[in-house]
């Protein structure tokens, strides 16, 4: 890939948006855990659950700050690197946030801080409220980006208005429900509860091991096994649906997803190792389990899947189709509001959605209606992400997956057996796990917003046309400086998560308002 | 009938244009005290147990204030797509900084007492007190620049291209707006240490709150004296409709001298907002010496109030102008959503803001009481 502005602009984006995702999944996660662990301290009354939830809740703390100061970032981002994307689609884009804003992420920041100042000053059943409200707000928050950025994949209820240039929303209800969206809300904070078990679960093997706490670690861990079990199955599953959903809507991302060059005989096969070659355009050494692929991506046995050469064919067709739409465009906007003839109409009628594969040629040509054969086909083929990443993100994510299911069944057999210290081994590989949900979610959404790709929004915006009129020094000096900054917040936070559970939980000053100032010792410390 | 035809699409404009207002509005007066506080730090606040005093008055509130600033920005990008992506990619570096002092803020909150040593906690006022200073000085910049035109064009394909430059963005008018903006603030700040903090960093905050209450009044005078000497304002000639499609190149739009001021000859009700503006901050001044605490942080929000209400009142329906290219600025009727949009974009703020107002007034009831030294003393672990 060149230098140029759009490649910067990219590498920013998508470094400032992993980094965020360092912090979300911790906060998505670790707010129903602290809400689960508070309801237990409220429903028995036994003291232990309020310092699990206090303990949680100070490691909640380190980590939730920098989610908010790095979504800081993402909220203004696409004004300033994207800003043709901001007004080409920001009719459709913006209210999901907008109300992001309004209905979840004040209601987040707004109880987070009784969270943590209100445990003297609200009743038990209060402050489980507030518990709550984070839990829900942040929740919540990710329903509505996820509506936002399943819109970007699988752009529903919005149609092309040549008055103003841009897209406008024609169905609300459907931008809300776009079942790409639904599927990638579940199976995304599935994935942020599964870090949080992991990470609850990791924790407490390491104070079993040092023998520190064994109370609140036994406690942790059975509650964190439990739902990350649950939650890792709910990833899997669901990650399936989302799967199902990209062979409706983006069919490319799943025939990169699986180096399936051509399309095969259905059902097809599944491939759980090969090398892609680009080049060639064949994956080598590939090898197949029959069935699985037509499976997943059709629910049939009968639906083939596309291959990547046979969808380029599909992109020249609508390039075509484009350059009509854009053509018309063009008609209609040189007749300024004047009568515009009915053929004109129809045509842009007819193509209008496909105007987004004319604009795949405006890294070629000026003017698309003036595009060789030559361009149409390198325009095409650029509808194909690269192979080899896309492949191998995939199966290191799907794997994962599949180990952490295998994990929290283990120390969920273990935690209802009461045999969570006998193996050593076991306890070690929980805390060499903490750091695998990460590379996990991360290499998902590189298989999401990679896999998009030449696409800012799916068929109807490209990326090298979404970003800013910006100097290429400019993004530089910005993306340099996130890159340091967060990478100093990042390590400073690490340092003081690893100082808190070094230190462990507080003991416990009144186990409830009316024992205030009692000094409450912690059994089994 | 569809629904969102229920509102006249021009109304909706209007809607939206005070709507963006409140917004504003309201990130000044809750985020707003919460810089006030942070670039007070230094001066309210000399020992370490002062400045967790000053830091714990905003402790437990900086989250949701913070989320005015989120909801500002989706609320731009929802309502006036063509102003999020001129504005943001406009200032671009002037963002960043705004950004990454902003970023400082939360993280300093809740890191400075993580650590007891000195250098620390040292390291993270600076911080804190650059997380308040540089944001409230840059968008008292960014209004001023907004006020003499921005230098951008918009191409036939509505693609906005800037052609200034960071530095020229600090230009005396836009210099002057910013640290009028800084004092604003300030005297906020100071306000709500008095309110919410005790013993010698509220009697501190009240003392340069009050000092700030009088740079507010002659800085505020100053820029309208300024504005009307020295900055060419921008008027529309024609080619507006209330119920036009959002697109700015239908328009023509020209400079000259008064336009800022017409909208108070045409409507002298408007006068209100700069009198508000006066008079609020001239309220805090008095209470802030006379120590009646609730009544001066209510005239420091109305100061507030009316001093950002001038901008908007001043230019509408100017949202944007253009200096390189006036038929490219921003208006209220050209730069919005869809006339589907901004329907929908009011139902939800209909049912949520409300929502939103109530439990922020529970939570406030219930943090209610002052901050002091004892109490800091009493909660060492618990507290920021």
């Amino acid at each position: 890939m060149e230098i140029d502005v759009v490649a910067l602009s990219r590498l920013q984006f998508a470094l400032t948006a992993m980094y965020h995702f360092i912090f979300v999944p911790l906060t998505l996660g670790l707010s129903i855990l602290l809400a689960i662990m508070e309801t237990t301290y409220v429903m028995t009354g036994r003291a232990i659950w309020r310092q699990m939830t206090k303990f949680w809740g100070t490691l909640f703390g380190i980590n939730f700050v920098l989610g908010v100061a790095t979504g800081l970032t993402m909220e203004f981002q696409f004004g300033m690197n994207w800003s043709y994307y901001s007004h080409y689609v920001g009719d459709i884009f913006g209210a999901p946030l907008a109300i992001e804003g309004l209905m979840a992420f004040f209601l987040e920041a707004t109880f987070v801080g009784l969270f943590f100042f209100g445990w003297d000053r609200l009743s038990k059943l209060q402050h489980l409220a507030a518990t709550w409200a984070v839990a829900l707000g942040t929740n919540l928050s990710a329903l509505w980006i996820l509506i936002a950025n399943g819109w970007m994949q699988h752009p529903v209820g919005a149609a092309f208005n040549p008055q103003t240039m841009r897209m406008e929303v024609t169905n609300f209800y459907e931008v809300l429900f776009n079942t790409v969206a639904q599927a990638k809300f579940v199976h995304t904070v599935s994935a942020g509860y599964v870090a949080a078990s992991l990470f609850v679960l990791g924790v407490s093997a390491w104070y079993l091991l040092k023998g520190r706490h064994v109370d609140l670690a036994k406690r942790s861990m059975a509650v964190a096994a439990s739902f990350g079990l649950l939650s890792s199955l709910s990833v899997v599953v669901l990650g399936d649906e989302s799967g199902y959903s990209a062979s409706e809507h983006q069919k490319m991302k799943l025939a990169v997803m699986e180096g399936m060059w051509r399309t095969e005989k259905a059902p097809a096969g599944f491939a759980v190792f090969g090398i892609p070659d680009q080049e060639k355009r064949e994956t080598r050494y590939a090898i197949h389990v029959p069935y699985v692929l037509g499976l997943i991506a059709t629910r049939s046995l009968t639906q083939e899947v596309p291959g990547i050469e046979n969808l380029v064919d599909q992109a020249k067709l609508d390039i075509a189709k484009g350059i009509k739409a854009y053509d018309a465009l063009m008609t209609i906007r040189a007749a300024k509001g004047q009568n515009i003839a009915d053929a004109t109409k129809n045509a842009f009628e007819d193509n209008g959605r496909y105007l987004g594969y004319a604009y795949l040629l405006k890294r070629y040509v000026e003017d698309p209606r003036k595009a060789t054969p030559q361009m149409i086909e390198k325009a095409a083929w650029d509808t194909v992400p690269t192979v080899w990443p896309m492949f191998w993100s995939f199966r290191i994510m799907v794997g994962l997956g599949f180990f952490f299911i295998l994990l929290t069944a283990i120390f969920f057999y273990l935690a209802s057996t009461g045999g969570l210290e006998r193996h050593r081994w076991l306890l070690r590989l929980a805390v060499w796990t903490i750091a695998l949900p990460w590379v996990a979610i991360e290499l998902g959404w590189f298989v999401a917003e990679y896999g998009r790709q030449p696409w800012a929004v799916e068929g109807v915006l490209p990326t090298a046309i979404a970003v800013s009129h910006l100097g290429i020094w400019e993004v530089a000096i910005t993306m340099a400086g996130f890159v340091t900054f967060y990478t100093v917040l990042l390590i400073i936070e690490m340092k003081l998560m690893v100082k808190a559970i070094k230190a462990g939980p507080q003991t416990d000053m009144a186990a409830d308002g009316s024992a205030r100032g009692r000094i409450q010792t912690v059994p089994a410390e | 009938m569809i629904l969102f035809e229920l509102i006249d699409y021009g109304t909706l404009k209007v809607i939206w244009w005070v709507l963006l207002g409140v917004l504003l509005i309201g990130l000044a007066v809750t985020d707003g005290f919460d810089m006030g506080v942070a670039t007070l730090l230094p001066f309210v606040a000399k020992t370490d147990v002062e400045r967790r005093v000053a830091i714990n008055t905003i402790g437990p509130v900086w989250e949701g204030n913070q989320v005015w600033l989120i909801l500002g920005g989706g609320a731009i990008f929802a309502a006036w797509p063509p102003l999020y992506a001129v504005s943001f990619s406009g200032f671009y570096l002037a963002m960043f900084v705004v950004l990454a002092a902003l970023i400082l803020r939360p993280v300093g909150f809740k890191y400075r007492s993580k650590r007891p040593d000195t250098k620390w906690r040292r390291n993270w006022d600076i911080a804190l007190f650059v997380g308040g200073f540089v944001p409230a000085l840059i968008f008292g910049v960014a209004v001023g620049n907004v006020l003499q035109g921005v230098p951008f064009r918009l191409t036939e394909d509505l693609r906005p291209i800037y052609e200034g430059s960071f530095f020229g963005l600090l230009n005396p008018f836009a210099l002057l707006c910013g640290l009028l903006s800084v004092a604003m603030l300030v005297m906020h700040g100071g306000a709500w240490l008095a309110v919410k903090s005790g013993g010698i960093v509220a009697e501190r905050g009240r003392r340069y709150g009050s000092y700030a209450a009088l740079a507010s009044i002659a800085l505020f005078a100053l820029n309208g004296v300024f504005l009307w000497l020295a900055v060419k304002g921008y008027r529309i000639v024609d080619g507006v409709t209330p119920n036009m499609p959002s697109n700015p190149l239908l328009k023509t739009v020209t400079r000259d001298g008064a336009s800022w001021f017409a909208n108070y000859s045409t409507y002298p009700w408007m006068t209100i907002a700069p009198a508000l503006g006066f008079a609020g901050a001239a309220g805090a001044f008095i209470g802030l010496r006379g120590r009646s605490e609730l009544v001066t942080f209510l005239f420091s929000k109305l100061s507030v109030f009316g001093i950002i209400s001038t901008v908007g009142l001043s230019m509408f329906p100017i949202i944007l102008p253009s200096s390189i290219d006036p038929k490219s600025s921003l208006t209220v009727w050209d730069s919005a959503s869809s006339h589907a949009t901004l329907f929908n974009m009011l139902v939800a703020t209909v049912i949520f803001l409300p929502i939103v107002l109530a439990y922020t007034a529970w939570v406030y009831r219930v943090l209610w009481g002052k901050v002091d030294e004892r109490m800091i003393q009493r909660e060492e672990h618990t507290m920021y």
